[in-house]
C-alpha cells in the first residue's frame, strides 16, 4: 500500500434517516436512521464492496451517493467537490459522470419501451449523438455487453434475468461514466448468470478505467470483485479495509460470523468448518439498540458495549474497526 | 438403423448400450464452431404491449361483436346523412307520423321527418359527445391525476382535497344551471360535462402512479437526470395507460346516455337538431299511437350502450390480463 | 426402500403463444430418510416437477408420467380431492416466500392447528398442545405467547420456522422445500439451515430441497439431481456431483462459484448466454448452445443417460467412445 491513490469519490459522515409516520395524524413520526454516520474514500480505478444484511443501509448509501435520496447530513465528495447541496440543474454533469445497476433485472427496465430506447434514453436525455450517431451509438452498447443488434427492437419481458441485467449495464454505460454503483446486481440472478455479470463488470472496469460501488450481500462475491470491503451493520461502518486483509484477518465480531455463515459449496470443507451462530434477528432500525448495536447478537457482548458506541479505530494499514474488543 | 427410434428408458451403463449408438457417424462428434452456438438467442417473435393486447382483445368474441357495432353505427353516423333522400329538418305534411315502410325505414314523426335519418343524425351528435367528453376528461385527468400521485406530500393533500369537495355537489344539479345559463348547446353540454367526470380517471391515474413511481426503473431514469416531466410522461404514464384506457372506455356510454337524459329532459340538444334523447323526447306524445317513433332511437341507445360495456369489458380483460379470474 | 420413485415425468403448460415443455421426460427417487437437492436455474423446470407430482399448478399445465410412486401409492392417477388428504398429513411443503405463504388474518396458533385437526382429528386443547410442542422444536422463544400473534408480528426467518413448523405438524415422510432459504439474509439462511439439518435427523423425514444455491445443498444432502431445460442432465451422491462431475454443466455450475487459494483470486468461469426458452425446447441436447464442449451430435440427438456407478448418472455425448479424444482435451 505504498503508493498513494487518488481517491475518486469520498463521503464524510454520511447521514440519511427517513421519516416514519407511526401515528395517525402525523404528529409524532419516528426517525429511521437508515444510513448514521457513515465515512469512506473510493479510490479511481477500484471497486469498494459494501456488504451487509438486508436493512443495514448499504443500498441506502448507493441512493444517496447518486442524490436519489437527499443525504440528511454529512458530505459527498466528488472528484474533490461536494455535491450534496447541488440542485436539479447544477447535479446534471455529475449525471454523466455517475451511474447506476439496479438489483432487480425485472423491476429496472421500463415494460413499455424497447431495448433501444431503453439504452438510448440517457443519451437522449443528455442530448448526446444525433440521428443516425444516436442508434450506433445504441447498436455499440448492446453489442458491448454481448447482445446483438436484432435485439434492440424487441421489449424487455422477451429477455431472460442475466440479458436484461445485462441491458442494464449498456445503459448504464451510454454516457460513458467513471463511477458505477451496483446496487445488488447479482442477487436476483442465477449462479451461473453471476458469473457472467461480475466477469462482465470487471472486463469492462479494466477497458474503461472504471470505478464501482459494488453493493451485495454475497460475501464471496464481494471478496472476488473488490479493492476494498467494507462491513455494514444498522446504519453505521463496522470494519473496513483491503479485501486481503479483511478476509484473511478480520477483527469484528459481525464480520467474523458473516462470513462463517455463507454456505460453503464444497461438502469436505463445509463438514469441517465451524461455525459462529448469531441468535436471534437483527433488531428494527427503528429502535437500535444504545451504544454497540450490534450487542444484542454478539457473544461477546460487554456491558461497556451498552454504554458507549464504539468509534471507527486504525489497525494500521488503514484497516479500520468499531469494535471495543480491540483497544 | 437410428440410434433415436431405439433409444431406451432409464439410464444403462456405458458397457450395455447397444451397436447402434456406437456406431452413430464419426462426422457428428466434431466440434461446433462457438459462433455456430446461439448463446443469446430468442425463440419468441417480438411482441409489444399492445399487440399482445390486441391479440387477446380478438379472443373475445362480445367484444368483437362491440366493435363492430360501434364500427356500423359510426360509420351510418359520418357518411349515412349524406346518402339519404331525406334530411334531418326536411318537413313533408303530407307525410306525417308514417309508419316504417320502403320509403321511410323507421317511418316519420309528427312533421313528416324521416326517423331513420333523423336516428342517424343522433348517433353523430351522441357518439361525438360520447368521444369528446371522454377525450377531454382523459386528458385533464392524466394530467391532474399523474402530477398529484407523482409529486405526492402537500401539492397531493391539497389536489386531492378539492377533488373531494367537487365531487360533494351532485352532478345534475350544476349540470341543469349551467345547460341554464349557457344556453343549449353541444358546447355547453361538453362544458357541463368536462367539470367533473375527469375525478375518476384522475384518482385511478393517482392512484398508478403512486405503485409505479418506486419501481426501479423510475430510479435509473431519475439518476440518468430525467426531469420529472419526462419521467410522468415518458414513463409512468405510459405505463398506466391499459387502466386509464378502460376507464376512459366507461365514460363514453355514461355521457351518452347522460346528454339523453338531458335532451329527454328537454335541457339538452335543441330542436331541429336531433340526438337519441330528443328523439326519445319528441316521442313522447304518441307514444301510444305510434310507438315506432320512440322505439327505434331507444333501441339505438341501448344497443350502443351494451356494445360499448363489452369494448371496456373486453378491453379491461386483454389490458389487465391479471384481473381475468 | 423408495419413498418416492418418479418415472418419465412430463409436465406440459398450455399457454397462448403455445406449449412450454417445462418438464421433459426425468426418472428420479427419494429413498427413506434420505435428503437429495434438486440444483438447477431459474426455468430448469426443478420447481414445477415437484409441484406438478402434489398436483399443485394451475389448470392450464398437463401432467403426464410413466408412473409416480410415493410410498406405494400410484400419484398420477389420484384425483385433487385425495391429493390434498395426503399434502399436510404425508408430504410437508415449505415455500420460498414466508410472507406470502401465511395467512395475515389468522393467529400462527390457528394455522399450525389447522392441519393438525383436519388430518389427524385432534381436539382442541390437543392440538394447542400440540403445536407449542412443535414450535419448540422449531426453537421459537416462548411459543405460548407467540401462538396468538400474527404473521407480521414475525421475522423473516421467524416465519419460515414457522412455515417449518407446519410442515412438519403432522409428522410428513416426505418434505419438500422450495429455495426455503433464498429470501433470507445469510446469518438467518444459516440458522434455518441448521434446523432443517437437526430436524432431519430427529423426525426421521425424507427432504427434497429445491435450490439453485449449490453451498445451500453441500453439507445438507445426500444426493443431487442437477436439472437444465426441463431434463436431468445428471445426478448422483453429493460426492459424486462435487468431485466426479461428468457433465458440463455441472462443471459450469461449480466453477462459476467464487474460489479462493491463499487469497489468490481466480478468474470466474462463466457459463455464456441464458437457458432455453421451452417453449421451442432445442431437439439435440438442451446445454448446447452454451456448452464450450458442444459437438454436432449434440444439436442433433438428445444424449443417453449413462450409467457410471450404482448412483451416479449423467447424459452427456462426451462420454461416447467416438467423442473420446475431444474428452481427453476437456479433463486436461
Amino acid at each position: 500500500m505504498g503508493k498513494a491513490k487518488q481517491s475518486l469519490v469520498e463521503v464524510r459522515n454520511l447521514k440519511k434517516y427517513f421519516e416514519v409516520q407511526k401515528s395517525f395524524f402525523g404528529r409524532s413520526s419516528t426517525l429511521l436512521k437508515a444510513v448514521d454516520d457513515v465515512s469512506f474514500t473510493i479510490s479511481k480505478g477500484e471497486t469498494f464492496g459494501l456488504v451487509g444484511e438486508s436493512g443495514c443501509g448499504k443500498s441506502t448509501i448507493g441512493r444517496t451517493l447518486l442524490k436519489l435520496y437527499e443525504p440528511t447530513g454529512g458530505d459527498i465528495l466528488y472528484d474533490g467537490k461536494s455535491i450534496s447541496s447541488l440542485k436539479h440543474k447544477e447535479m446534471m454533469p455529475y449525471r454523466k459522470k455517475m451511474q447506476m445497476i439496479f438489483q432487480d433485472p425485472y423491476a429496472s427496465l421500463d415494460p413499455r419501451l424497447t431495448i433501444a430506447e431503453i439504452v438510448g434514453d440517457p443519451l437522449v436525455v443528455h442530448n448526446i449523438y444525433q440521428g443516425k450517431d444516436r442508434i450506433d451509438r445504441v447498436k455499440e452498447l448492446i453489442e458491448l455487453v454481448g447482445l446483438k443488434a436484432d435485439h434492440l427492437n424487441r421489449y424487455p419481458h422477451e429477455f431472460s434475468g442475466g440479458q436484461r441485467q445485462r441491458i442494464g449495464i449498456a445503459r448504464a454505460l451510454a454516457v460513458e461514466p467513471e463511477f458505477i454503483v451496483c446496487d445488488e446486481p447479482i442477487s436476483a440472478l442465477d449462479v451461473s448468470i453471476q458469473a457472467q455479470v461480475v466477469n462482465m463488470l470487471e472486463e469492462l472496469q479494466e477497458r474503461f478505467g472504471l470505478t464501482y460501488l459494488f453493493v451485495s450481500h454475497d460475501l464471496s462475491m464481494v471478496r472476488h470483485i473488490s479493492h476494498k470491503v467494507g462491513v455494514m451493520y444498522l446504519g453505521s461502518l463496522v470494519e473496513y479495509a483491503d479485501v486481503n486483509e479483511l478476509y484473511t484477518n478480520m477483527q469484528h465480531p459481525y464480520t467474523r460470523a458473516l462470513l462463517s455463515a455463507v454456505p460453503i459449496a464444497d461438502p469436505d470443507t463445509a463438514e469441517q468448518s465451524e461455525r459462529i451462530h448469531l441468535q436471534g434477528d437483527v433488531p428494527s432500525p427503528m429502535n437500535p439498540p444504545s451504544g454497540c448495536t450490534f450487542r444484542t447478537r454478539c457473544p461477546y457482548a460487554m456491558s461497556k458495549c451498552a454504554e458507549e458506541t464504539p468509534k471507527l479505530r486504525d489497525m494500521g494499514n488503514g484497516h479500520m474497526v468499531a469494535c471495543h474488543l480491540i483497544e | 438403423m437410428n440410434y433415436a427410434a431405439k433409444r431406451s428408458e432409464g439410464a444403462v451403463p456405458l458397457s450395455d448400450m447397444d451397436q447402434a449408438w456406437a456406431d452413430l457417424p464419426d462426422e457428428d462428434f466434431t466440434r461446433l464452431k462457438d459462433s455456430a452456438r446461439q448463446t443469446d438467442a430468442i425463440a419468441r417473435p417480438s411482441k409489444s404491449y399492445w399487440q399482445d393486447a390486441w391479440s387477446r382483445f380478438r379472443k373475445d368474441p362480445l367484444a368483437m361483436i362491440g366493435l363492430f357495432i360501434i364500427v356500423v353505427i359510426a360509420i351510418a353516423a359520418i357518411v349515412g346523412p349524406w346518402l339519404s333522400q331525406y334530411t334531418y329538418d326536411g318537413q313533408d305534411i303530407a307525410n306525417q307520423n308514417q309508419g316504417p315502410s320502403g320509403e321511410h325505414w323507421f317511418g316519420t314523426d309528427k312533421f313528416g321527418r324521416d326517423i331513420f335519418v333523423r336516428a342517424m343524425y343522433g348517433a353523430r351528435i351522441s357518439l361525438t359527445i360520447g368521444v369528446a367528453v371522454a377525450a377531454i376528461n382523459l386528458v385533464i385527468g392524466v394530467i391532474y391525476g399523474g402530477i398529484s400521485g407523482y409529486l405526492g406530500g402537500k401539492v397531493d393533500m391539497v389536489m386531492m382535497r378539492i377533488v373531494d369537495i367537487m365531487i360533494g355537489v351532485p352532478d345534475l344539479l350544476y349540470i341543469i344551471l349551467l345547460m341554464m345559463f349557457l344556453g343549449n348547446t353541444i358546447e355547453s353540454i361538453l362544458l357541463a360535462m368536462s367539470l367533473t367526470y375527469w375525478i375518476g380517471t384522475a384518482r385511478m391515474v393517482r392512484s398508478q402512479v403512486i405503485t409505479l413511481k418506486h419501481q426501479e426503473y423510475v430510479l435509473a431514469a431519475r439518476a440518468t437526470g430525467s426531469s420529472n416531466m419526462r419521467i410522468l410522461f415518458k414513463h409512468l404514464i405510459p405505463n398506466s395507460m391499459g387502466p386509464i384506457i378502460v376507464t376512459v372506455t366507461f365514460l363514453v356510454p355514461s355521457a351518452i346516455f347522460t346528454e339523453a337524459f338531458l335532451s329527454f329532459l328537454g335541457i339538452g340538444i335543441q330542436v331541429p337538431m336531433a340526438s337519441w334523447g330528443t328523439l326519445v323526447n319528441d316521442a313522447v306524445p304518441t307514444l301510444f299511437t305510434q310507438p315506432y317513433q320512440m322505439l327505434f332511437p331507444a333501441i339505438a341507445i341501448s344497443v350502443t350502450m351494451f356494445a360499448l360495456n363489452f369494448i371496456g369489458d373486453g378491453l379491461r380483460d386483454a389490458l389487465d390480463p391479471r384481473l381475468k379470474k | 426402500m423408495k419413498l418416492l420413485d418418479v418415472q418419465n415425468l412430463r409436465t406440459t403448460f398450455h399457454i397462448e403463444a403455445g406449449q412450454v415443455q417445462a418438464v421433459r421426460g426425468i426418472s428420479f427417487h427419494v429413498n427413506k430418510g434420505e435428503s437429495i437437492g434438486i440444483v438447477g436455474e431459474s426455468g430448469s423446470g426443478k420447481s414445477v416437477s415437484m409441484l406438478s407430482l402434489l398436483k399443485l399448478l394451475p389448470s392450464n399445465a398437463k401432467l403426464e408420467a410413466d408412473s409416480v410412486l410415493f410410498d406405494g401409492i400410484e400419484l398420477v392417477k389420484t384425483d385433487q380431492k385425495a391429493m390434498r388428504k395426503m399434502l399436510g398429513n404425508d408430504i410437508g411443503m415449505i415455500f420460498q416466500d414466508p410472507m406470502t405463504s401465511l395467512n395475515p388474518l389468522f393467529t400462527i396458533g390457528e394455522q399450525i392447528m389447522e392441519p393438525l385437526r383436519i388430518h389427524q382429528k385432534l381436539s382442541k386443547e390437543e392440538a394447542r398442545k400440540k403445536a407449542i410442542e412443535i414450535l419448540r422444536t422449531v426453537e421459537i422463544p416462548s411459543p405460548e405467547s407467540r401462538l396468538k400473534q400474527y404473521p407480521h408480528e414475525f421475522s423473516g426467518g421467524m416465519r419460515q420456522r414457522v412455515m417449518i413448523a407446519i410442515a412438519l405438524s403432522c409428522s410428513p415422510k416426505l418434505l419438500i422445500a422450495d429455495e426455503p432459504t433464498t429470501a433470507l439474509d445469510v446469518t438467518i439462511q444459516a440458522q434455518i439451515l441448521d434446523l432443517m439439518r437437526d430436524l432431519r435427523n430427529k423426525m426421521d423425514v425424507s427432504i427434497v430441497m429445491i435450490t439453485h444455491d449449490l453451498g445451500v445443498i453441500a453439507n445438507m444432502c445426500n444426493r443431487i439431481v442437477v436439472m437444465y431445460g426441463g431434463t436431468i442432465v445428471e445426478q448422483g451422491t453429493t460426492r459424486e456431483i462435487f468431485y466426479e462431475p461428468k457433465h458440463p454443466y455441472t462443471w459450469g455450475l461449480l466453477r462459476s462459484i467464487p474460489q479462493f487459494s491463499e487469497g489468490e483470486k481466480k478468474k470466474l468461469i462463466s457459463i455464456p448466454g441464458s437457458p432455453p426458452d421451452l417453449l421451442r425446447p432445442p431437439q439435440g441436447c438442451a446445454f448446447t448452445a452454451r456448452c464450450p464442449h458442444a459437438m454436432k451430435i449434440c444439436e442433433k440427438l438428445p444424449p443417453q443417460q449413462i450409467s457410471l456407478s450404482d448412483t451416479h448418472q449423467a447424459a452427456c455425448w462426451l462420454m461416447h467412445p467416438k467423442a473420446a479424444p475431444h474428452a481427453k482435451e476437456v479433463i486436461s
